[in-house]
């Protein structure tokens, strides 16, 4: 009788080749292809007013394919081809040196730094109240509807205040950005890491009572490993904030490095291309991260012994 | 005695179902040939793995056979779903939260497509049926394990099928619970006249309610015996002390004992 | 059992109080004690009363009652008179703030140790400890701005920013008007429907669902608030292109998370369905929507914070003279500090106000879920 459900769920393996045979591979692909094909097709809509423009001044008449082609390779497009920005970005990734400021290297280094600073303290900061949380039931009852709520807050717009603050008092550069990282990723720590540390059974709890296990053994003992796969869950939710602080906090401030300056100085200028490639150089950071996190998670919770999912 | 076999619901021939599993395939259902007929109270027992939920889901038209033949009512199991030939009893209740008793009893009459006036007299019959009246407008969540299931009874005759469908309804709930609803549904099944399926692993509820007992055995699921109860129609509970009853358990017993190699 | 209760908050706010009692006054400006005697000697009073009088052994609402008053009381009376003097503030003065802090502690401690079986009396602690807990976080602000004379640029104090609040309200409308009523609804509103067709259309086309689902997943990771300047460029200044990033940003969230949703349903369910020769739609409607409810409304919740971070953050990029991110950004600029925690403050309402709007539509909608009927 069980034999029906057997059947239905196809046992999930790791590994690239059942994710061709699951097939999502293919579908995000095609997806990823139509999605450019229609990125070239809007360029060319988007940039094509402006084109005509040009040459009506300049007299000329070019044919379809010539008008095409002048649209995919104007200097500031509305919005440039892909290769545009590939080859922006490329030339700008490996091809300068990476101490120059317009190697996009360099800013995606600046922002990273402040990311991990940040992520490494709202991580520590997260796990420490959601431990006492746990503990307290004066912090539970006092403390978790305030971090709820805050949630609701956009705690972004405090950023460019933040940074300007800790100007005034002569504190620049790194700090204050990871302040507002560390401000974006404790929160979803904290809760994620409550729910974690809350989540075995009364069962366990029971027989952890029974062993008349002090509250640190049982925290240790059972809550903490317990609670591992929400930690890994939520410090990917709480990487990807953490980046995303540091962008923004760069942005108000004049900065001169990084990826939020970038944005921004591209958007001064209307470096539309550079805007695109500080994007994907933000984007890719952003993957790396969320990887990096899930792969330590992955192989935290294997040595663990925890069942391959 | 049961009368005579008259008209057939239910004609299975040499029927098989092979799973294709990551461990290669899985004989769930292996020639088996049965026939069921209008007004039989049907039990299939037998261990885990053994097919009796796949052939209750082969009648349903949930798993599609890969070999043999069967039909319901003369008819393909598709052909017999789509003319809402039977109704269905899971393991769980299966009743939908944010649906009050009521609405989830009014849930097929709805997707069939029954007029208002209609879906509330076969409502209120249908409750009364198993008992329930009074919680119409309760939430699934606010009543006992046991009543969940009565409610999903409910639902299942709620559009007059002839045939019923179960498949271990009464697994999940205890023992005084389960002697309770099987007193009442072979009530139920004496004031409707349907016939019924029902699958089983506890061989006193098996015996209890049924004219006929199908044992059968994994590895492949096969039938490897079919017992008639020789027991009366009208059954108290107090039957299951009869030397009559325990015989025929005794039987069941020994069916399912000849058709397991505890290997 | 003793008679006395003694708990080491209400043990330490009493030393804290010898201590202060010994470094008098409180706050001088030029040897001239800005403390009336009455004051001070009240101050003293309701701290070390309070203190002592927790000891009994009285109810556990009495006590509670009595450490509030006491805290609140010489908490109101400290930063009443220490307003206008600002930097005026000795040791005294933090100590006693820090004494009363203590017996607030301990109050929100006995508040929590407190199980009432009476269910709305229940919901009034639910409310009354954090919002003990919310005051204090004011109240050391305030004491602490006020007390060290710290430049308003730097923090105001929050009685600043309550009175800055009061004067801008115009202002502070037209902002809110601006950033939230047009960009912020509309875009919502825009985001989340298309998330939800698209995931409907994945939902019939499998292809689509195993393409999306995946890339979905991975923008959700993505710092998509950088897509603001282009918007800027393409929609204008205005608020159509703080809608357009609002839009993007709430498209995808929606769009995962329904997806998840409509695969809900558990199998038994669908098999019901199936026996009823249910359709599609019918299927659709009557189980796989009401089963995704709770994920949609996960969406809907995580929405509204990011609307309103994207509607903001986009107007760094250029705006039209009003909206709350180009407030805040130009004031910053200015220094006038007390008129960005004044937007902030009307933003963090703001916020509150739509996310608790959704969070009671979920309520009313999923009343059936285990997390809401608390089962």
């Amino acid at each position: 009788m069980a034999s029906s459900t057997l059947a239905q769920s196809p046992v999930k393996q790791d590994g690239i080749f059942s994710r061709i045979a699951s097939g999502s591979l293919f579908p995000v692909l095609s997806i990823l292809a139509v999605l450019v094909a229609l990125w070239y097709v809007f360029a060319v809509v988007l940039n094509a007013p402006f084109q005509r423009d040009l040459d009506r001044r300049a007299g000329e008449a070019p044919g379809f394919v010539e008008f095409v082609g002048k649209t995919l390779s104007q200097p500031k497009p509305t919005l440039p081809a892909p290769h545009q920005v590939a080859s922006n970005f490329f030339e700008n990734t490996f091809m300068r040196k990476i101490t120059s400021n317009r190697s996009l290297v360099y800013h995606a280094w600046v922002t990273l730094s402040s990311t991990l600073l940040g992520f490494a303290f709202g991580t520590a900061l997260g796990i420490l109240i959601a431990v006492g949380i746990v503990h307290f039931v004066a912090l539970d009852r006092s403390l978790m509807p305030w971090i709820i709520a805050s949630q609701t807050i956009p705690i972004l717009a405090i950023a460019p205040m933040v940074v300007v603050v800790f100007a005034a008092i002569g504190i620049t550069g790194l700090v204050p950005k990871a302040l507002i990282s560390t401000y974006l990723s404790f929160f979803p720590v904290a809760v994620g890491m409550v729910k974690g540390l809350r989540s075995p059974e009364i069962l366990y709890l029971d027989l952890m009572h029974t062993y008349n296990a002090s509250a640190a053994q049982t925290l240790w003992k059972l809550r903490v490993p317990a609670s591992v796969p929400y930690l890994f869950a939520s410090m990917k939710v709480a990487v990807a904030a953490s980046l995303v602080g540091a962008i923004v906090a760069e942005l108000p401030t004049g900065a001169v490095a990084g990826i939020g300056a970038k944005l921004l100085a591209g958007s001064y200028y209307s470096q539309t291309i550079d805007i695109w490639s500080a994007l994907v150089a933000g984007s890719i950071v952003a993957v790396l991260l969320v990887t990096a996190v899930g792969v330590v998670g992955h192989v935290v919770e294997r040595s663990m012994g925890g069942r391959p999912a | 005695m049961q009368p005579a076999v008259s008209n057939t619901v239910i004609e299975a021939s040499k029927l098989g179902l092979t799973f294709q599993t990551n461990d290669g395939p899985v004989r769930a259902l292996s020639d088996v040939d049965l026939s069921v007929g209008k007004g039989e109270f049907v039990s299939f027992i037998g261990p885990s793995g053994c097919g009796k939920t796949t052939f209750l889901r082969v009648i349903a038209d949930l798993e599609q056979p890969t070999s043999g033949m069967i039909s319901i009512n003369g008819m393909t199991p598709q052909q017999a779903r789509e003319a809402r030939a039977y109704g269905y009893v899971f393991q769980a209740a299966a009743l939908f939260p944010w649906r009050t008793i009521e609405n989830n009893v009014a849930l097929p009459l709805e997707i069939m497509g029954v007029g208002r006036d209609e879906q509330k007299a076969r409502i209120k019959r249908t409750l009364d049926l198993v008992n329930l009246s009074g919680f119409e407008k309760k939430y699934p969540w606010q009543l006992s394990g046991g009543m969940q299931q009565r409610a999903s009874i409910a639902r299942a005759l709620a559009f007059d099928a002839d045939l019923l469908l179960m498949d271990e309804p009464f697994g999940a709930l205890d023992e005084i619970v389960r002697d309770h609803l099987n007193e009442q549904l072979l009530k139920l099944w004496a004031q409707t006249d349907k016939t019924i399926c029902f699958v089983t692993h506890s061989i006193p509820e098996a015996v209890y309610l049924s004219t006929r007992i199908v044992v059968m055995s994994p590895r492949p699921g096969r039938v490897t015996d079919v017992i008639e109860s020789t027991l009366p129609r009208e059954r108290p509970l107090d039957i299951r002390e009869s030397p009559e009853f325990l015989a025929i358990a005794a039987r069941v017993r020994d069916g399912l004992r000849a058709g397991h190699s505890y290997d | 059992m003793s008679t006395f209760k003694i708990s080491w908050q209400a043990a330490l706010a009493i030393v804290v109080c010898a201590i202060a009692l010994a470094r008098l006054p409180i706050a001088s400006v030029n040897d001239t004690a800005i403390f009336a005697p009455g004051a001070t000697s009240a101050i003293f009073v309701l701290i070390g009363g309070a203190a002592l009088l927790s000891m009994f052994p009285l109810s556990a609402m009495l006590t509670a009652a009595v450490l509030f008053i006491g805290a609140h009381g010489a908490a109101w009376l400290l930063i009443a008179a220490i307003a206008g003097s600002e930097g005026a503030a000795h040791a005294s003065f933090f100590l006693l703030v820090a004494a009363a802090w203590l017996l607030a502690w301990r109050c929100v401690t006995v508040l929590s140790a407190i199980r009432s079986s009476n269910r709305s009396a229940d919901t009034l602690l639910r409310l009354l400890i954090p919002t003990i807990f919310g005051a204090w976080i004011l109240i050391i602000w305030e004491a602490i701005t006020r007390g060290a004379g710290i430049p308003f640029v730097l923090l105001p104090p929050p009685t600043a920013v309550g009175a800055r609040i009061a004067n801008s309200l115009p202002v502070l409308w037209a902002d809110v008007n601006q950033t939230i009523l047009r960009a912020v609804i509309i875009g919502y509103v825009i985001g989340c429907g298309a998330g939800f067709v698209v995931a409907i259309l994945a939902d019939r086309v499998d292809f689509l669902r195993r393409g999306l689902l995946p890339i979905g997943n991975m923008v959700s990771a993505l710092p998509i608030i950088g897509v603001a300047p282009i918007m800027v460029m393409w929609f204008g200044f205005d608020w159509p292109s703080k809608a357009a990033v609002v839009v993007i940003m709430t498209f995808f969230p929606m769009l995962v998370n329904t997806v998840a949703g409509l695969a809900a349903s558990n199998h038994m369910e669908r098999d019901l369905m199936r026996t009823y020769a249910s359709g599609y739609w019918q299927t659709l409607w009557k189980l796989r929507l009401p089963a995704a409810a709770p994920f949609i409304f996960n969406a809907l919740k995580i929405n509204s914070t990011l609307a309103l971070i994207g509607a903001i953050v986009a107007e760094f990029f250029g705006t039209p003279v009003v909206g709350m991110g180009f407030r805040i950004s130009t004031e910053v600029g200015r220094m006038n500090i007390d008129m960005v925690w004044a937007e902030i403050a009307v933003a963090a309402i703001a916020g509150s106000v739509f996310y608790g709007v959704v969070a009671l539509a979920e309520r009313a909608v999923t009343f059936w879920h285990p997390s809401v009927r608390g089962g």
